[in-house]
Formats: C-alpha cells, sequence, structure tokens
C-alpha cells in the first residue's frame, strides 16, 4: 500500500477520473469505485463498498460526493476524504464553467446528442453489469431473508416510490431483528461472515 | 453579500436532498428560481438538461451554473461550496461511527439488512436507465415502436464486455459514445 504523499495523490486522482465519468446520476459511480478501489487497489472490502454505499445514500447531498468522502475517510483519514472530496467535485466544477459559456450551443448540438445517446446504453450495461454481480453474491449464500429483502425493496421503490430513508430504516431495522433471534438462537453470526480488513 | 448569499442557498440544498439527485431538482428550482431571482424557470429546464448530459451530480452542476451567471468564478466556487460543506462533515461522521462500530453483531445485523436493499435500490436506478437508454424515457413507454435498436445492439456489446473481457467500466461508456455517434451517423 501506497504512504503518505503518493496515497492522496491516487486518492485525488481517482477519485477526480470516477467523477469526470459518471454519466447518468449517481449510482454510476458504485460499479466504477468498485472497479478501482475494490478490485484494483483492495483498498475497500465487497461488503464495505455496499455498507458505504447506504451510508452515502441515505445522506444528505450526492450519492457520488458522498460515496467519495467515504472511500477517502476509509483510506487516509480526515485528508483522504479532503482530497476524494475536491477530486470528485472539481471535474463538474470545471466542466459546467466552461460549458456555462456557450451553453446554448451545447445543448442544441447533433454530435453532442449523438454521442450521449450512445452513451446511455453503456452506462445502462455498466448498471446491468453491477447488479449482476452483487445480487449473485447475495444469491449465492443461500439466505432467504436477504433475498425477499431485495426483492421487496425493488418492488417497493421501483413500481411503489417508496421514501428510500423509510425504506433503509425498516432494512436496517429489520437486519437487527434478525441478528437478535439469531443470537437468541446461539446460532454462529459467523455465517453472515465477518469481513476482515485487508 | 452575493457570494453568502449564494454559499447558504446551495447549503440549504446539500443539507436536505435525500436520496440522490432527483429529489434534489425542486429543492434547487425553490432556491433559485421562487427564492432568488437567480434563472428563470427557461434556464433552470436549460441547466437540467446540461445536468444530465454531463458528468456529476445536478446539485454540484446547477451549483456551478448558478454561481458563475450571478457572481462569475468565485460565485460558483462559493455556491459549489456550500452544497458539499453538509455532506463533509456528516458523511465523516457517520464514517467514523461505521469504522467504530461495524464489529458489533447489532450493528452487522444492520448492515447484513442493508446490502440486499442497496443492490435493489441500484437495480431499480438501473431500471430506470435501461428504459431511458432503449425508448428515451425513463418511465413504461407508451409507444413501444420506440425500442432504439442501435442502443439495444450498443447494449449488448457494453454488457459483453463487461462481464466476459473484464473490459473498464469507463471504456465501455466512452466506447459505446463514440459508437453512437458513428452509428448515427451513418444511419
Amino acid at each position: 500500500m501506497l504512504r503518505g504523499k503518493e496515497k492522496y495523490k491516487t486518492l485525488f486522482w481517482s477519485a477526480f477520473q470516477l467523477s469526470a465519468c459518471t454519466f447518468g446520476g449517481g449510482y454510476v459511480i458504485i460499479p466504477l469505485m468498485r472497479k478501482k478501489f475494490v478490485q484494483k487497489l483492495h483498498w475497500i472490502g465487497e461488503e464495505e463498498m455496499l455498507d458505504l454505499t447506504a451510508i452515502a445514500q441515505s445522506s444528505p447531498g450526492a450519492i457520488a460526493v458522498n460515496a467519495s468522502i467515504l472511500v477517502g475517510y476509509q483510506v487516509a483519514g480526515v485528508i483522504g476524504a479532503l482530497m476524494t472530496m475536491l477530486g470528485s467535485v472539481l471535474p463538474p466544477l470545471l466542466i459546467i464553467s466552461v460549458i456555462s459559456l456557450f451553453y446554448q450551443a451545447f445543448r442544441d448540438n447533433a454530435v453532442v446528442s449523438m454521442v450521449m445517446l450512445g452513451m446511455q446504453a453503456g452506462v445502462a450495461a455498466v448498471i446491468c453489469d453491477v447488479v449482476w454481480s452483487m445480487g449473485s453474491e447475495i444469491f449465492r449464500r443461500k439466505q432467504a431473508l436477504p433475498i425477499a429483502v431485495l426483492f421487496a425493496v425493488f418492488a417497493a421503490v421501483y413500481f411503489l416510490d417508496a421514501n428510500i430513508i423509510l425504506v433503509i430504516l425498516a432494512c436496517g431495522m429489520l437486519g437487527a431483528a434478525d441478528a437478535a433471534v439469531r443470537g437468541r438462537k446461539r446460532r454462529p453470526i459467523g455465517e453472515k461472515k465477518e469481513e476482515a480488513r485487508s | 453579500m452575493t457570494l453568502l448569499e449564494l454559499f447558504w442557498s446551495f447549503f440549504q440544498i446539500g443539507l436536505f436532498s435525500i436520496g440522490g439527485g432527483y429529489a434534489a431538482m425542486p429543492l434547487i428550482q425553490h432556491q433559485v428560481v421562487e427564492q432568488n431571482p437567480w434563472l428563470t424557470m427557461t434556464q433552470f429546464a436549460d441547466i437540467i438538461t446540461i445536468a444530465e448530459m454531463t458528468p456529476g451530480p445536478i446539485a454540484i452542476n446547477s451549483a456551478t451554473f448558478v454561481g458563475i451567471r450571478v457572481a462569475g468564478i468565485p460565485g460558483a466556487l462559493a455556491a459549489t461550496a456550500g452544497c458539499v460543506v453538509p455532506s463533509c462533515l456528516i458523511v465523516t461522521l457517520l464514517a467514523y461511527v461505521y469504522y467504530h462500530f461495524r464489529g458489533l453483531a447489532a450493528v452487522q445485523g444492520v448492515l447484513g439488512g442493508l446490502r440486499p436493499a442497496v443492490v435493489a435500490m441500484i437495480a431499480s436506478a438501473g431500471a430506470g436507465l435501461l428504459l431511458l437508454a432503449f425508448y428515451g424515457e425513463s418511465a413504461w413507454p407508451e409507444d413501444p415502436g420506440s425500442f432504439n435498436r442501435v442502443n439495444a445492439v450498443l447494449f449488448a456489446a457494453g454488457l459483453l464486455a463487461l462481464r466476459r473481457w473484464r473490459v473498464s467500466p469507463v471504456c465501455v461508456m466512452a466506447g459505446t459514445g463514440l459508437a453512437g455517434l458513428l452509428l448515427y451517423l451513418a444511419l
């Protein structure tokens, strides 16, 4: 693992690059971060990434910025969080500053809209890929409750447009209740697999 | 004074927008169109369109746009800073709590309940993006004939590249953008 300045630099530039590619909404940064910080740099665990997403989602502000702050904090504390925050805010700041000079021309440009249309397909593929990977991780454990939660939350959020905060609260309480019942039955919680931080 | 107003307006937007970009839109509209005479409704609609075409969160994009129009570069910086300060404070605090207490059985239970929920929420966002890519709108289309075959092919190719050859997501997005341009120009 890198140390000191090098680590801050890597954090800043990683966040900068990922943020510059976050087309199509905040969630798109999750597969990008997973690729970079979980699979390439091994700074964040697979399940930890899901936890950080839950925190980013339930905190105020943009998901992409929140997730960046969380990863930075985990890797290098408060200064690390500052680095990833700056890295994730600068690309939109710079891009919009430039575009605001000629925004009508940009908005009505045919070439720009053709590229954007094609990119929508790529963004959809990226999101499907991460749902596929993360979802199969949950199905592989063959535990009824998480699988039921997965379907119930999808139905609630997609079809019923449920309030995200309420959904997160309900699932958190359900998880806590489940753990309490398991604890009383003296079944080892170990099968939930404690993820070891590397 | 204007800088302070910009900071404060976007501070409130940053503090009260929970649950992603589209939740922030009415808040932004309230602050920059109704509360303050910074943008007209048409300009607001334009900035939403541009925010969708460019990377980055809608709140940051509109902060920069409004800031620059009202007070130049310092305005953009003040508005953007206002937008992220609440995030920085609250998220850092939550991160601290998470890393100190996640070993506890109860916290493990809560997190175990949240993980499948998070996957479901990403899937829900993905379903909207999929419809947007195929039909040009994120709700179920009224006219199924508007199916975009070029984008369906690009999507399939992108997914294959990601799953089969482990191509990086960034390359896939750039690739489908470029291929889209060539295909739409050719057709």
